[in-house]
């Protein structure tokens, strides 16, 4: 709250001088006029998390900045509208191939990275537009690589499964293959002793995949600092998951391996229970495994409309109750952290970074022929590839 | 001579002539197509991808009456005389229950029961292994890979356990009665895991049948035989095919004899030799081959890659002098070179030249 006189001076200022913009003030306390109405921080109260093999849960009263607030909007109106707009790329023929969207998981990603660092490691299978951009990578990029353009993330030769950045290792197509991954780079964290971790993220389908298991028992025996999560939106491709799992308790899953059930829509809650498993790890203590119970509107990939194997109903009833976006939306609100003007502005700006990134993604070129062998392997010099008949070879630059 | 072979191009015609191609020393590849493609346009980036068409067979008069089919339908076809004959068998594998993804089991469940078709959760090692183990104890087990690209979890089962099985066991014990069926090849829009054609890693596997059919007529017959076959067979469905390939397929059971290769098209000067959805581009071959060089092919469809039929791509060649080998798998231990070796060594060397041709560098 503002203090008496601040807010008599305010409303003198209002009446008397209509024409004063308060973003020019020359007084310290006219400029801080249109923040000091709101709140700068509030505390919420979030869903416990389930337990196993823990004696204590992450906390429930949690703090939240207005900065942070808008940080968490703003990052996941992004990967919302980045995700639309792909879909809507997609359905021009634009972007071609495999395409899987990200959208209403987005309090996952952003969660996440909210409780860890940039230089700690996280990897994922192929809905990994999200994190592509929670990582540090750009929409422009994103979409770039999307559309399979040479300003794309990987050169625009990866396409949509194929997303990397710093301290991001993509982008897997193969179910459950990143999990192993995950761990070998946890086991180099631990090694170099940098106190980082890594997190590695795998949907229900894979949980039943053997090679999680592999990791799950590494990890344990050799105390790895690595988080793993299951993002579980309830269907494996068009299996629910009562169908594909003798046990949904995926969060129980890693059995010697503490964990955490999170409710995935509510950014703080994934917040928090990943800063209590990054705790869990950096102190030694080894692996975690965190399930986030979380839904995505779209099917599985483009190819899949979604609707064959849960009603519209039950998608209707998840955004209208359960939207991450709409549910810190009216956190803010209602806490007085933003007004709803601020938050439109927010969604222009982002829908503006969208249409510019579609804008580059449709026009910019294709990678060049030339580049079509490079890569495959390291070499010092130049590598002659064969090509595809006796005749002919490529170059391939490494 | 070279083989006109279709490329992933963007911006270039599909049709390579063959003047484009240079013999003799190595010439870039991609210069010679830079040049022969016209400037790349950026606003409407059409892509051209692999382009084949495929050519029906006649319809064929001695297994009874035909009726109109596409290659997934000639699979369920297939499956479902399988079911009905035999009540030991099984079809498992991810979402055969609804159909499958490329719909080769659309009606199975509702016609036989959910005992007889089931699915499975995403575990090919695991899928595969079950596969095993049914076989073993007297079920006709089909067990569906999703994607060829996918079968490598499975791979030690299948090259460890099921195809040695017979062999370990002094004969005792045998899965003779698994089929594992998977789509296989490019489709276009595939790119890394959804395009492979890994018959060659199970070439390499004595103890497993690996079979590729090129049309409907052929998928239904030799897949029935490879369920017959009383050894685990591998079934690599051209998944481009599924909706593309439309023939005259008979409504009975019939089955197409295993390593037996096909002798397509008769001809003198140049053995041509392919499995799968390349057959129908070597068709094309062997005609522009007739029309722009004046050289006939003699064409043979490969069909049992594992084991494969010696005898009649030799007698060929002996007739021809010359052997083509193409496929979509990479060049380097692509199954080609087992042909072309096996060949220079089987007929004498001073009569035969042989070339392989993939679509796939490296």
């Amino acid at each position: 709250g503002s203090s008496p006189l601040v807010v008599l001076l305010n409303y003198i200022q209002l009446k008397i001088s209509p024409f004063f913009s308060p973003r020019q003030g020359a007084a310290a306390v006219v400029s801080a006029r249109t923040y000091a109405d709101f709140t700068t921080q509030a505390t919420f109260e979030i869903k416990k998390c389930d337990i196993h093999k823990l004696d204590e849960a992450p906390a429930t009263q949690v703090v939240m900045t207005r900065d942070e607030g808008l940080k968490y909007y703003r990052v996941m109106q992004t990967i919302r509208r980045m995700e639309l707009k792909a879909d809507q790329l997609y359905k021009q023929k634009i972007i071609r191939g495999f395409c899987h969207l990200y959208d209403g998981q987005e309090a996952c990603a952003v969660g996440i990275e909210a409780g860890i660092n940039l230089t700690d490691h996280l990897i994922t299978a192929y809905r990994a537009h999200g994190y592509t951009y929670t990582r540090g990578g750009t929409v422009k990029e994103i979409m770039a690589e999307l559309t399979g353009r040479r300003g794309g993330i990987a050169k625009g030769k990866g396409g949509s499964m194929h997303m990397y950045t710093k301290n991001f290792y993509g982008g897997n197509g193969i179910v459950g293959a990143q999990v192993p991954l995950g761990a070998g780079v946890a086991l180099a964290c631990q090694y170099q002793g940098n106190n980082e971790l890594s997190v590695s993220l795998y949907g229900d389908g894979a949980a039943n995949q053997g090679q999680i298991f592999e990791t799950y028992n590494m990890a344990a025996l050799w105390k790895l600092p690595a988080i793993f999560i299951c993002e579980n939106n309830r269907y494996g491709m068009g299996t629910s998951v009562e169908r594909s799992a003798a046990s949904t308790d995926y969060y129980k899953r890693g059995d010697y391996i503490p964990g955490l059930r999170v409710d995935g829509m509510d950014v703080l809650c994934v917040r928090e229970a990943t800063k209590f498993a990054a705790d869990h790890c950096r102190s030694g203590k080894g692996p975690m495994l965190m399930e986030l119970q979380t839904y995505r509107y779209h099917g599985h990939s483009m190819s899949d409309p979604g609707v064959s194997y849960r009603t519209r109903e039950e998608i209707q009833e998840v955004r209208g109750k359960s939207d991450p976006i709409s549910l810190l939306k009216d956190r803010m609100l209602s806490n007085n952290m933003a007004s709803v003007e601020e938050l439109k502005e927010i969604d222009v700006s982002v829908r503006k970074e969208i249409e510019d990134a579609a804008q580059f993604a449709t026009t910019d070129p294709e990678p060049p022929l030339e580049e079509l062998c490079n890569h495959i392997f390291y070499n010092d010099a130049d590598l002659e590839v064969r090509g595809t008949n006796p005749w002919t070879t490529l170059k391939s630059v490494s | 001579m070279a083989a006109a072979a279709r490329f992933f191009v963007r911006g270039a015609r599909s049709k390579l002539p063959i003047s484009g191609v240079v013999p003799g020393p190595r010439s870039s590849f991609a210069a010679a197509l830079l040049k022969l493609s016209p400037g790349s346009s950026s606003r409407t980036q059409r892509r051209h991808a692999a382009h084949f068409t495929f050519q029906a067979d006649p319809e064929p008069t001695q297994y009874g009456p035909t009726t109109k089919m596409n290659m997934f339908q000639s699979v369920t076809s297939a499956l479902d005389h399988t079911l009905a004959s035999d009540p030991t068998a099984v079809i498992f594998g991810e979402d055969v229950a609804f159909g499958g993804v490329f719909r080769c089991t659309v009606g199975l469940r509702d016609k036989y029961g959910k005992d007889r078709v089931f699915n499975t959760p995403l575990c090919e090692q695991g899928i595969v292994g079950f596969g095993i183990g049914a076989a073993v104890a007297g079920a006709t087990a089909i067990a569906e890979i999703q994607f060829a690209d996918y079968i490598y979890p499975a791979f030690d089962q299948i090259v460890n356990e099921a195809a040695k099985y017979r062999y370990r066991s002094g004969n005792l014990f045998d899965c003779g009665s698994l089929t594992i069926r998977a789509p296989w090849g490019c489709v276009g829009h595939g790119s890394l895991y959804h395009s492979q054609s890994p018959e060659a890693f199970f070439a390499h596997c004595p103890g497993i049948k690996v079979v590729i059919p090129r049309s409907p007529v052929q998928a239904k017959g030799l897949l029935l035989s490879c369920i017959a076959d009383q050894n685990p067979c591998i079934f690599f469905e051209p998944k481009i095919l599924y909706r593309a390939a439309v023939e005259q397929v008979p409504v009975e059971s019939y089955t197409i004899p295993l390593s037996q290769a096909e002798v397509l098209q008769e001809g003198s000067d140049v053995t041509l030799v392919a499995w799968g959805t390349q057959i129908h581009v070597l068709r094309e071959v062997a005609n522009m081959a007739q029309e722009k060089l004046g050289v006939s092919c003699e064409l043979i469809d490969l069909q049992t890659i594992l084991p494969w039929d010696v005898e009649t791509v030799c007698k060929s060649v002996v007739k021809t002098g010359r052997l083509v080998i193409s496929h979509e798998a990479p060049i380097t231990g692509g199954f080609a070179a087992e042909i072309s070796s096996t060949v220079q060594v089987s007929v004498c060397h001073r009569c035969v030249r042989t070339q392989r041709v993939s679509m796939r560098v490296y």
